[in-house]
């Protein structure tokens, strides 16, 4: 099987978030990156899936330089190649040109099987997956939570809301939106990091921008709503606040 | 004219298509709602108790299970023969399955997630959060209407959705829905294996989040949950991570919640956990990040290093 797996390089959780001059974006020069969490489960599950059916797996990102460092580490766990569509302006695109961007990208070489994650954890459009599957023709399938490959075509377990599942078959070539918690990851190891650097990154330069579908004017910290009292003091004298508040004003405890 | 797509299944309006006819009344202009199904009068004669020009009902075979194909196709030519300015839709799992597909094929914008609306009645602009809650983001949509909108569950009110004088009218729309297009095969949908532990009924939880850092730190929290009488719960990374058992996850894919203390250490505020425990009589937030949009719910909030305000917690609790 011939996979092609999507990956975004977000900037890590415990950076702390700064506003750029102009204000429509992160200041992002001086931010540590990461792979997009549900992305790092798509790779594992096409590992899998490659593994179990032999075949070769593809990573692809949209993004500026940097990026390249997320397809490394993918490669160190054991991708086979990857493709870099590189583009300053990728970092902080809409949903839509980033999926032209990486329809070009792909769509010539037929695979048999496209993996994203369900959602970004930057802009979180939770879209790109879905149009790109659109771009390409394929049929989609979201939210995924297992996938097994049968005659023809995909078994997948979708997950739906509050606990509730479903399995759905769908014919190749196809695109599967994967969830968080599919897998357990594996990690790069020695040997796949020295295998990785001489594996290839094929850099793509992406054609005149499609126009945006949605335009960002600003950014900022959303206003607090509801009034927290917040607990100051020592952790145990906090403690002693809050055990106080639960018992006299809340009395949620005894 | 604002079309509002309404969600069902098995005959069973989703209560959240009510808070994005609330978003589309706000937004002005008139609205009309269309439901998609096999055998949904019930659903339609619900619906029309809003305040909507009228509700549009698509009744197929092909659409008695939800496919992506059945909804993208079916909306489609619905879309054509309306023309309208936006479509409003609520923000489900079914929703961001076939949705972004939909815009694509008719190359419209389509903005995810929405929280709000700013100034309704002249460019519209709208907020959604970006960086998983974080930070807000206020975007525009470009290009030809009609513009796609998906609102984010319990961010506009069901209740505030106005209802008509009378019952709108419903009509039944004849497009033909081509089953042999459908390339989605769906089975019945299902429970995983029984549930051990039911926390709708729980009085009092203390969830724990990614800032746990590891599965060895749980004993704290349980050491917690022991001295309050709480059962212990978690944030889906946790339960990703196989640290806590699924049925112990909180949140949009996990139990929803209602104690009368909700305790969360080391916990964002994701909007997919809030929809889960924002119930809650009493919340309580511990994160050492003071931006953590959970502050926003708590009621009471101690900004610092679990691992140390929980020890002086059961601490204090055992004195
Ligand atoms: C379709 C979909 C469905 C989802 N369903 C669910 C769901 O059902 N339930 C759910 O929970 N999530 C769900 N999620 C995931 C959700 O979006 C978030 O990713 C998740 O809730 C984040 O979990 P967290 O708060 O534990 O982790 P993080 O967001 O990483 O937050 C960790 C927090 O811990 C704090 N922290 C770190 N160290 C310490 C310390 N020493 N002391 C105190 N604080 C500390 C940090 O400041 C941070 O705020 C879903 C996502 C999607 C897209
Ligand atoms: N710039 C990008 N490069 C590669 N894949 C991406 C990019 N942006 C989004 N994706 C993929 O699309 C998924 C959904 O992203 P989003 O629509 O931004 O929420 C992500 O989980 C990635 O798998």
């Amino acid at each position: 099987m011939k996979i092609a797996v999507c990956i975004k390089q977000v900037v890590t959780r415990e950076w702390q978030l700064r506003v750029n001059d102009s204000k429509t974006w992160i200041r992002d020069q001086d931010a540590s990156f990461e792979l997009n969490e549900p992305d790092a489960y798509a790779l594992e599950e096409a590992l899998r899936l490659k593994e179990k059916h032999s075949g070769e797996v593809v990573v692809c990102s949209a993004g500026p330089a940097r990026a390249s460092s997320v397809l490394r580490e993918a490669l160190a766990r054991g991708a086979d190649r990857a493709i870099h569509v590189e583009a300053d302006a990728l970092a902080s695109a809409d949903a839509f040109a980033v999926a032209d961007a990486l329809a070009a990208a792909l769509r010539d070489e037929k695979f048999d099987l496209v993996l994203t994650g369900l959602q970004s954890d930057d802009q979180g459009f939770g879209q790109v997956g879905v149009v790109l599957a659109e771009k390409l023709g394929m049929p989609h399938a979201t939210i995924i939570m297992e996938v097994k490959a049968e005659e023809g075509g995909l078994r997948v377990k979708r997950e739906l809301e509050g606990g509730w599942f479903q399995w759905m078959t769908l014919p190749l070539p196809a695109l599967l939106t994967i969830q968080s918690g599919i897998n357990q990851l594996r990690y790069a190891t020695l040997k796949g990091i020295m295998a990785a650097k001489k594996k290839e990154i094929r850099k793509v330069t992406p054609s005149a921008a499609a126009s945006p579908a949605q335009k960002m004017l600003a950014i900022h910290f959303p206003e607090k709503g509801k009034k927290t009292q917040m607990l100051p003091g020592s952790p145990a004298e906090a403690a002693k606040a809050l055990v106080q508040k639960l018992r006299e004003d809340a009395r949620v405890i005894q | 004219m604002i079309l509002v797509v309404a969600e069902q299944r098995e005959g069973k309006l989703n209560r959240a298509s009510w808070e994005a006819i609330a978003a589309a009344q706000h937004a002005g202009g008139p609205v009309k709602i269309a439901v998609l199904g096999s055998a949904v009068d019930a659903v339609a004669s619900e619906l029309a108790a809003a305040e909507a020009a009228e509700v549009i009902v698509v009744d197929a075979p092909a659409l008695e299970q939800y496919t992506s194909d059945g909804h993208v196709m079916t909306l489609a030519a619905l879309i054509a023969e309306e023309q309208p300015s936006q479509v409003f839709l609520p923000h489900t799992y079914q929703t961001r399955d076939f949705a972004p597909a939909l815009a694509a094929r008719l190359q419209r914008a389509l903005i995810t997630d929405v929280t709000a609306l700013k100034a309704p009645r002249g460019a519209m602009v709208f907020v959604r959060p970006v960086f998983q809650g974080k930070m807000s983001a206020e975007v525009t949509a470009e290009g030809p209407s009609p513009h796609f909108v998906t609102c984010q569950i319990g961010a506009f009110r069901a209740d505030a959705a106005k209802r008509g004088s009378a019952p709108a009218s419903v009509r039944k729309a004849a497009i033909d829905v081509d089953a042999s297009k459908i390339r989605q095969k769906p089975e019945a949908p299902f429970k995983e294996a029984k549930q051990a532990v039911d926390l709708s009924q729980a009085e009092r939880i203390v969830a724990v989040g990614r800032g746990i850092k590891a599965q060895e730190h749980l004993e704290v929290a349980e050491q917690l949950a022991q001295a309050l009488g709480a059962e212990i719960a978690a944030s889906r990374p946790i339960c990703d991570a196989g640290w806590l058992p699924m049925d112990r996850q909180i949140g949009s894919s996990g139990q929803t919640v209602a104690p009368k203390l909700y305790l969360a250490l080391g916990i964002s505020g994701a909007i997919q956990h809030l929809v889960g425990m924002k119930g809650a009589r009493t919340i309580v937030a511990i994160n050492k990040d003071p931006e953590a949009p959970i502050f926003e719910i708590a009621d009471y909030g101690i900004e610092g290093d679990l691992f140390e305000v929980v020890p002086a917690l059961i601490a204090e609790l055992k004195k």
